[in-house]
């Protein structure tokens, strides 16, 4: 008999921690390994390229160099950047890229959902779609300049139009891709069209909206700072456009650090919240 | 003739065609005539894929025959009505929603008020033996146990008539035989009669007053054979009876000659 089918209660209190203290161990060692590897692999990155610059390999004014941009962030928090403080500029950003989110999202959404359950509006609506989603739309950008000035609002409309087609594409296909037997099931059990939709269909296309939510954050991000490049009063994307027209290459990297970390965090909170709402998911890793 | 001396189901050389993909017209079931009485347990057999299932969408409502007449309670079917209920081969619970409300959703989608539908829904967890897993997801229960979910849901909203396709197919021999006993007292319990399809002839032998024997596809009714094993029934029991035995003799030479038609057809599409 192998010694996992023994099951007295002596046995198991006297095998089991051990080997699953050792295990754990095993685990944790693991770990640390990994993320010692990925910050040795942060560093020399950032070493080498320090180190090329300040031996001229690299050209310093051109490729600047990361003690630079840290002075360079450094010098924005602490004494703010030529068009404000920094925190007004992130606000901004923010702000520009959320308003824009949730409006994209909302429509993506609502459309998706809509034309995904009745037939007659995808079939009249469907090649419209598909002409405006081949436009590449980064270029409506400078139109909304022209269209709603230098304020948030131009950017608020690029990333609506940016955020909108990927949501609306994943909200429509998870409407269409619906279990046919959970719908019939519904409908068995007595509800209506309208039930069936709001839910069956909505909670079912969820897990396809919140893929393209990922995603679309970032868009988001990307019309805000686009719309800004193009012409504003504030934002991380004219302090990208300034530091640019004063060939000040740490600038550009600093708001591009400023950016990322931003977008981190918004992805977190996103991931954050989807737990929280697939809690009747089986779960990829419970433990 | 009135609705109440109206058998509870009549299908009337119904037939159904479906337009497949490439635009040509399957038909899976042709000129089926059936009645089942009130009360009455019928389980459909027949060969994989003859058609048996449409048979079930037909009397439920979900599809219209193409030609024919489904009748239901003496009146012909419009839409998915009230008087049916319908457990599915597939999961088909909700897996967003708690074992509790899963239960609920049927009273709730027909306007009761949620006190009611938990009152129910809550007699009905106890009477499948799930009252200590309101709370779960589906995905937290067995496939057996699902299935019990997929039971209450059903009879909690008391149909008339009970439609089952394949229901138990999916799972394991033991689970399948107390599931089947299950079904036949809580079915005991109400007046529903049950269509109840299935390819497991000692699965419909033992459940069912008759028996109907379908053609290989497109399906139509080859044969009807009554059950006459006395009520009630243990499923794992009344298999060794020599009555069934020889029941099952009777109607495999009627059933088995449609297997082999649908068999040797496969064989000559993978050919």
């Amino acid at each position: 008999m192998s010694p996992e089918l023994l099951s007295t209660p002596v046995v198991e209190t006297a095998k089991a921690p051990d080997r699953a203290h050792s295990r754990a161990r095993a685990a944790r060692r693991r770990k640390v390994f990994i993320n010692v590897v990925r910050a040795l692999l942060l560093v020399g990155c950032l070493g080498l390229w320090e180190a090329l610059s300040r031996a001229k390999v690299i050209d310093p004014f051109n490729f600047s160099m990361p003690s630079q941009i840290w002075d360079q962030i450094y010098t924005w928090v602490t004494h703010g950047t030529a068009l404000g403080s920094l925190g007004e500029q992130i606000w901004y950003t923010l702000y520009e890229a959320l308003l824009g989110w949730v409006l994209g999202v909302a429509t993506g959404v609502v459309l998706g959902i809509a034309l995904g359950r009745i037939t007659l509006l995808a079939d009249v609506l469907g090649p419209y779609i598909k002409v405006l989603n081949s436009i590449p739309r980064i270029v409506l950008a400078p139109i909304f300049v022209i269209w709603f000035g230098l304020g948030p609002a131009s950017k608020v409309a690029s990333a609506v139009v940016l955020v909108f087609f990927p949501v609306f594409f994943n909200a429509f296909q998870g409407a269409r891709e619906v279990d046919r037997n959970l719908v019939s099931n519904a409908r068995i059990l007595g509800a209506s069209d309208r039930r069936v939709t709001l839910q069956v269909v909505i909670p079912s296309a969820t897990s396809w909206i919140f893929t393209s939510l990922h995603v679309s954050f970032g868009f988001a991000l990307i019309g805000a700072i686009v719309g800004e490049y193009i012409g504003a009063t504030k934002g991380i994307g004219l302090l990208v456009a300034q530091s640019q027209g004063t060939f000040n290459a740490a600038g550009v990297y600093a708001a591009m650090v400023i950016l990322a970390v931003v977008a981190l965090l918004a992805e977190g909170l996103l991931t954050f919240a989807e737990r929280r709402i697939f809690r009747w998911k089986p779960a990829a890793s419970e433990h | 003739m009135s609705a109440d001396t109206s058998p509870a189901i009549e299908l009337r050389g119904a037939s159904k065609a479906f337009r497949t993909p490439s635009g040509g017209l399957h038909t899976a079931v042709r000129d089926l005539d059936l009645t089942v009485a009130r009360g009455e347990f019928v389980a459909v057999v027949g060969p994989t894929g003859c058609g048996k299932s449409t048979t079930l969408t037909l009397v439920s409502g979900l599809e219209e025959p193409t030609e024919g007449d489904v009748l239901v309670a003496g009146e012909p079917v419009r839409g998915v009505g009230d008087k049916v209920g319908f457990v599915f081969q597939q999961d088909a619970t909700f897996p967003w929603r708690t074992v509790l409300s899963n239960v609920m959703s049927g009273p709730r989608f027909r306007g009761v008020p949620k006190a009611e539908a938990k009152r129910r829904a809550r007699d009905w967890l106890a009477r499948v033996g799930l009252e200590d897993f309101e709370d779960r997801y589906p995905h937290q229960l067995s496939g057996g146990q699902r299935k019990r979910v997929a039971l209450a849901a059903t009879f909690v909203n008391d149909p008339e008539i009970l439609l089952m396709d394949e229901p138990f197919s999916a799972l394991d021999v033991q689970t399948r035989a107390l599931m089947s006993d299950e079904l036949l007292e809580l079915w005991a319990g109400t007046q529903a009669s049950v269509v109840f399809v299935t390819h497991d002839l000692e699965e419909s032998i033992a459940l069912a007053d008759r028996v109907v024997v379908m053609t290989a596809g497109p399906a139509t009714v080859k044969e009807v054979f009554t059950i006459d094993l006395p009520r009630p029934r243990k499923v794992e029991a009344v298999r060794l009876e020599p009555r069934f035995i020889e029941i099952y003799r009777e109607i495999w030479e009627s059933l088995g000659e449609e297997v082999r038609i649908t068999r040797e057809r496969g064989a000559a599409h993978v050919a």
